[in-house]
Parts: C-alpha cells; sequence; structure tokens
C-alpha cells in the first residue's frame, strides 16, 4: 500500500508575523522556513504505517518553487521513500492544490492520502476535503487516531463536541490533527542517506491543471491590537474591577 | 441580489447557534433572502428553532436516515443539489462542523472557498485571518460564480429570534449518497457547564494548573461564576484536560464576554483564539508572561492562593 503525505513549506510557526507597511503582504525575506507542523504529523502517521508493516512505500509531495528541494529532502530525511516536487513560482490557492495532489494520486494510486488538517500560513483547513471531493472518495479530518484494518480506515477526528469515531473505505483523505503523533527528529546521517533517495521534478504547467487565482487578496492589515491593562495587586482588587466593569 | 443558503449545525436534535451567528453575517451581505438547510435524520424540531431566528427568510430540511450524523460526504452532495436552485452564497460556521463541510462543498461546485469571514465589505469582499490571526486580509472572490465561505463565530453575535417564525419547506434531494464513510461513535466530554463556544464567561486553566488533579481548582472556579471552561493546548497535551476544552489557533476561537487565563503563558496560537474576548483576566505567577501584555487585567501570584481568594472575594 502506498500512501501520498501532502508537505508544505511554511514560514517556521515560532517566527513573528510582521506585516509589511504599505499593506502587500507579511515579510518572508530572510525569515525560516520549515515543513508545515501538520504536515511532519501527517508524514509521522505514514511512516508508522510502514513501519507497522501496513505501508509499503511513502511519498512526499510538495507544491512550490523551484528552491523547495531542501525542504523536501528533510522529508526524505525524516523517512520517505521517494519526494514528487510540483514546481511552480505562484501562490497556490487550496482548489488548485487539490487539483494537482489528484493528479499525483491518478499517477501514484495511492490507498491513502495524509494531509495535514490546515496550513498555518493560510489557515485554509480546505485542501483536504476539497481533495476527497474530487476524487469522489471518503475524507476523515482532523485526526488524532487512525487505525488501518484491510480495507477499511477507522479514524477518530477531534470535534468541537469531543472525539468522533468514523470508518471509511480505502482509498481515502485523511487530515491529521496535533494529538495524533509527535513526529520523530531528524537524525544527521539520514540527511545523508535521503541525498541519494528519488526526487522526481514536475512542472505545474504540465499537468494540465485548471489553475489561476480564484481569491484575489487585495490588501494585508495587522490584526486590531488590544492594549495593555491594569495590573491589580491581589484578589479582592480584581474581583472589585469586575464588578466595576459590570462583569459580575 | 444575494440569495444566502446557511447550513444549520445541530446535535442530538438541537441547533448550535453557530447557525444564528451565520445568520448575522448573512444581514451584511445585503442579501434579498436568507435560507437555513436543515440536514438531519428527524429535522423538524431543528427546523423549528431555525424559523425561529430574526432575519431568515425560509427554512428548507432534507429528512434522511442517512443524514443522522454530519458526515461531509454524505451532506455536500446534497448541499450541492439545493445550492444549484439558484443561491449565489453558501455559509456555513467555521466550527468543525462546516470547516469538514464546507469545502466539500466548494470543491464540488469548482470554486473556491473563503475560510473564516470576519467582515463583510461587499457580497464577494471579505477579511479574513492568515497566520494565525497574524494578519488580517481582505479578499474578493469571482462575483460570478458561487461564493462558498465559513463564518468565523466569534465575530458574530447570534442573531435574536423573531416574533414571526419564518416559513418551513420540506425538500426531496434526489441525489445519490455514497455509503463509503460511516459513523460509528461520539465521545462526547460530559458536562453540565455552559458550551465553551457560546458562554459569556470562561475560566481557563494552562501548563501552570500542574496535573489533572489540580484542574479542579479550575472547574471550580468556573462553576462559581457559572462559566465555561477552556484550556491552553499545553494543558491539552499534557493529558489534564479533553481536547475538545482546546482554545487557539487550532482549537476554538471564542469570544466570551469574559475571559480568565491562568497559569496560561499566552503562546500566540492561543491569543488568537481569545482575542475578540470583552475583557481577559490574566493570572500568573511569571509577571514576564506574552499573556500580561494582551490582559485588561492583570494579577501576578500563585494561581492555588489566588483561586481561593477570588472565591471568597465573590461572597
Amino acid at each position: 500500500m502506498k500512501i501520498l503525505v501532502g508537505y508544505k513549506r511554511v514560514v517556521d510557526f515560532n517566527v513573528r508575523i510582521q506585516v509589511k507597511p504599505d499593506g502587500s503582504g507579511v515579510v518572508t525575506d530572510g525569515v525560516k522556513l520549515s515543513a508545515n507542523p501538520f504536515d511532519d504529523i501527517a508524514l509521522e502517521e505514514a511512516l508508522r504505517l510502514r513501519e507497522k508493516g501496513i505501508a509499503t512505500e511513502v511519498i512526499v509531495a510538495t507544491i512550490a518553487p523551484a528552491d523547495a528541494q531542501a525542504h523536501l529532502r528533510n522529508g526524505l530525511a525524516m523517512g520517505a521513500n521517494r519526494a514528487i516536487h510540483v514546481v511552480t513560482s505562484d501562490a497556490i490557492q487550496p482548489l488548485t492544490a487539490a487539483r494537482v495532489l489528484l493528479k499525483l494520486i491518478e499517477k501514484e494510486q495511492p490507498q491513502i492520502v495524509l494531509l495535514g488538517k490546515q496550513a498555518i500560513d493560510d489557515d485554509c483547513n480546505q485542501t483536504g476535503q476539497m481533495l476527497a471531493a474530487l476524487w469522489n472518495r471518503p475524507q476523515a479530518t482532523f485526526a488524532s487516531k487512525v487505525e488501518i484494518n484491510g480495507g477499511l480506515a477507522r479514524v477518530t477526528r477531534e470535534v468541537d463536541a469531543g472525539l468522533e469515531t468514523i470508518e471509511v473505505d480505502l482509498p481515502a483523505v485523511i487530515t491529521t490533527d496535533l494529538r495524533l503523533n509527535e513526529p520523530r527528529f531528524i537524525k544527521l546521517p539520514d540527511i545523508m542517506k535521503a541525498k541519494a533517495k528519488p526526487l522526481e521534478t514536475l512542472q505545474l504547467a504540465d499537468l494540465g491543471v485548471e489553475s489561476g487565482d480564484h481569491l484575489k487578496t487585495t490588501n494585508y492589515a495587522p490584526p486590531a491590537k488590544r492594549s495593555k491593562g491594569v495590573m491589580v495587586k491581589d484578589a479582592a482588587e480584581l474581583v472589585a474591577a469586575l464588578k466595576t466593569k459590570g462583569l459580575l | 441580489m444575494s440569495k444566502v443558503l446557511i447550513i444549520a449545525e445541530h446535535l442530538h436534535g438541537k441547533l448550535n447557534s453557530s447557525t444564528a451567528r451565520c445568520v448575522t453575517c448573512a444581514k451584511d451581505l445585503k442579501a434579498a433572502s436568507v435560507d437555513v438547510l436543515v440536514l438531519a435524520d428527524a429535522p423538524d424540531g431543528i427546523a423549528a428553532e431555525a424559523a425561529k431566528i430574526d432575519g431568515v427568510s425560509k427554512v428548507l430540511t432534507g429528512a434522511n436516515a442517512a443524514n443522522a450524523h454530519a458526515l461531509a460526504a454524505v451532506y455536500a452532495p446534497q448541499v450541492v443539489a439545493i445550492a444549484q436552485n439558484g443561491y449565489t452564497h453558501v455559509l456555513a460556521p467555521s466550527t468543525t462542523f462546516g470547516k469538514d463541510l464546507a469545502p466539500r462543498v466548494a470543491a464540488l461546485l469548482g470554486v473556491a472557498q473563503v475560510s473564516d469571514i470576519m467582515s463583510v465589505a461587499d457580497a464577494h469582499t471579505f477579511t479574513r485571518p492568515i497566520y494565525a490571526g497574524n494578519a488580517i486580509v481582505t479578499v474578493t472572490a469571482p462575483a460570478d460564480k458561487v461564493l462558498v465561505a465559513t463564518v468565523r463565530t466569534a465575530s458574530y453575535a447570534a442573531a435574536g429570534t423573531s416574533a414571526n417564525a419564518a416559513p418551513i419547506e420540506a425538500l426531496n434531494v434526489a441525489v445519490e449518497l455514497p455509503t463509503h464513510t460511516r459513523f460509528v461513535e461520539l465521545a462526547e466530554g460530559k458536562s453540565d457547564r455552559p458550551d465553551l463556544q457560546s458562554a459569556s464567561r470562561v475560566v481557563s486553566g494552562g501548563r501552570g494548573v500542574g496535573s489533572a488533579e489540580n484542574f479542579a481548582v479550575i472547574f471550580k472556579l468556573a462553576d462559581k461564576l457559572g462559566a465555561a471552561v477552556g484550556a491552553s493546548r499545553a494543558a491539552v497535551d499534557a493529558g489534564y484536560v479533553p481536547s475538545d476544552l482546546q482554545v487557539g489557533q487550532t482549537g476554538k476561537i471564542i469570544a466570551p464576554q469574559l475571559y480568565m487565563a491562568i497559569g496560561i503563558s499566552g503562546a500566540i496560537q492561543h491569543l488568537t483564539g481569545i482575542k475578540d474576548a470583552g475583557t481577559i483576566v490574566a493570572i500568573n505567577k511569571d509577571a514576564e508572561a506574552p499573556i500580561f501584555e494582551i490582559a485588561d487585567i492583570g494579577l501576578v501570584g500563585d494561581l492555588f492562593k489566588l483561586i481561593p481568594e477570588i472565591e471568597q472575594a465573590l461572597g
């Protein structure tokens, strides 16, 4: 069984995002880029399924500019068997990403596609669901537990009401939530080994995907700031302040 | 003029307040009509609740045993079939229900989706947060296509109730439904406390609470205040409380009138979940904790000493 993992490169979660003064974007020059944390979790889950003997091959794929090869090498160093780099210099929106991933599915015929539930840059939380729709296959989003049994996946999902378990026929799309697993650290020897692993490059333009910006972003603004409040010295003063505000 | 279709969220035969929040957002679209769609196995009671929301033109119901649980793969083709009856906008709440369903609907319609609408500029232009709310973008969707979007529930108050109930229309949605996705079970956090996403007061605990046992002090204070209980990711990851209590970028985004952050340092991902709260109170032993940068009222000290004192001062 093959598993395809979506592996997006994003601004590292520790970077403090700054909006450019002219509102044209956020500052990305010189900031640290890393794998989307949810995608690291997706890759880790795929690797564990391979280690259990359920999966035979794990493929990491990204849709990114030409300089994203090092990023894919990280995925290979973590343990993926091979990588696919769909090259584009355009910013890709979720519907286009889903259409590209569908092309890779047609090519690779995976039984499971594992994606992060959202990318921490655009916070869209759409690609997995869109891909499942286009593929006409099940989706199991926000997974905190995945069990594969033959042609079935039993997935526990983190939903607002608690933990929901669903069963889906494979092939299917599974998107990961935070507590599915803790991704492993990459070891130095694996970085060396990753250099020899296959990395296939495809041009987005050659895939025949209907592309283009579906949504136009016209302005970036910093969020409204909450002003720093007051400090109180003890519990009595706190309760008095809340009463003054009419909150108690 | 816009014709809006809102997908109702419900559980155990009760309408979720997120639906009435979507109605408030829909009003900003200056729509000609705002219809609510209730897909359920037994939708009548839920539809009656939805019909009372002020601003709703009509409630549509799709009764089907297959709709007993909100499976996106089952709901989506039905929403698509109904949306094609001249609707210009399809809205769902930005809850796990809406986040799961709306993109599947959008992709079937071949359109992009706007996630987490914070404000409406015009019928196709919206603001939404990116980078955990550290930037707010203005996005415009093509005006010649159906607009599918999720509504950031913390940005909109729930619409009130109307004296005149909207008409309810039962639909026969004749589309083939997949059987490849099946509900197994829902393990709910059992609680008599207010619902975290709609409560006017929330008391949250973080890593500083120290253990699952110690979280009893948070629950006790919450009960004294009639508040819902929340938690930071650190507290959930450490196993102090279940995941449905998590507040933040990847948990629940909430806007209570009063939010008390206790033993929470205030990681940026947590702050994004609470920045619409009316008043934020922070209690932390570390005076340098980032939570104090955004708190309206801060108190430095040991939470285990301070909470009993607060309870005493509350009388």
